[in-house]
């Protein structure tokens, strides 16, 4: 495994808590984001998602060292998976140690609002009767600015 | 030769995961200007450029041999 990666076969979500963990860690957080079937009051079958591999396991990477700037001592391993993937399917693992409990809460949640923002990975959902990318790019009027 | 990517909405609107532009230099703002007129419905307004992987600006110059990719609004997690 690489600390940041992009893959697609099933996530190990041990792997990477396994990565993280060393003698100076006192709390370990493991986050998991998964396939969920409504939204909006609409159901989801299933998810497919790609990304720009290269370019995401460079943005992955420069979030672990944002965070480890931020809250010295934490260590990172982040893993997103692309493909198509199915109800309560793992789409997402960030796994973070630090020596104390709230700065490994703190990054961690540092790390999926910073994944949201500049990591090159889209979702496309489909349903019963159609299917969308989501992140904001449909019905823009013409020449409307972004959301 | 510059080399443009697409993903998601821009791969199925372009038909296309990748091509190429015979082009020596072109700012930013170019490129989406030609992705605009040569793929009407683009939204070039929502879309970010990467050059070499990179986000890029508007007025920042492309040249030839380099790798471009539109990002649009990303939504992984």
């Amino acid at each position: 495994m690489k600390p940041f990666e992009i893959v697609e076969t099933p996530i190990d979500t041990q792997k990477y808590t396994d990565y993280v963990l060393h003698a100076g860690a006192g709390a370990v957080t493991v986050f998991t984001g998964h396939v969920r079937e409504w939204t909006h009051g609409v159901r989801t079958l299933y998810l497919a998602y790609e990304a720009y591999v290269p370019m995401a396991e460079k943005k992955l990477a420069e979030i672990g060292a944002e965070m480890e700037a931020k809250w010295p001592g934490v260590k990172v391993a982040i893993a997103h998976r692309i493909g198509e993937m199915h109800i309560s399917d793992i789409a997402v693992v960030i796994a973070v140690s630090s020596p104390h409990r709230k700065a490994a809460y703190e990054a961690n949640e540092y790390a999926i609002e910073r994944i949201k923002e500049v990591v090159p990975i889209w979702k496309k959902e489909i349903w019963e009767d159609g299917e969308e990318w989501i992140g904001g790019q449909r019905k823009y009027p013409e020449g409307g600015g972004q959301q | 030769m510059i080399t443009v990517h697409y993903f998601a909405r821009l791969r199925e609107l372009a038909g296309k995961a990748e091509e190429t532009i015979d082009q020596k230099s072109m700012t930013v703002s170019e490129l989406l200007d030609w992705a605009e007129e040569t793929y009407p419905g683009f939204g070039k307004d929502t879309v970010h450029v990467a050059v070499n992987e990179e986000y890029a600006l508007k007025e920042d110059v492309i040249q030839s041999g380099d790798v471009c990719a539109f990002i649009p609004p990303v939504s992984g997690g």
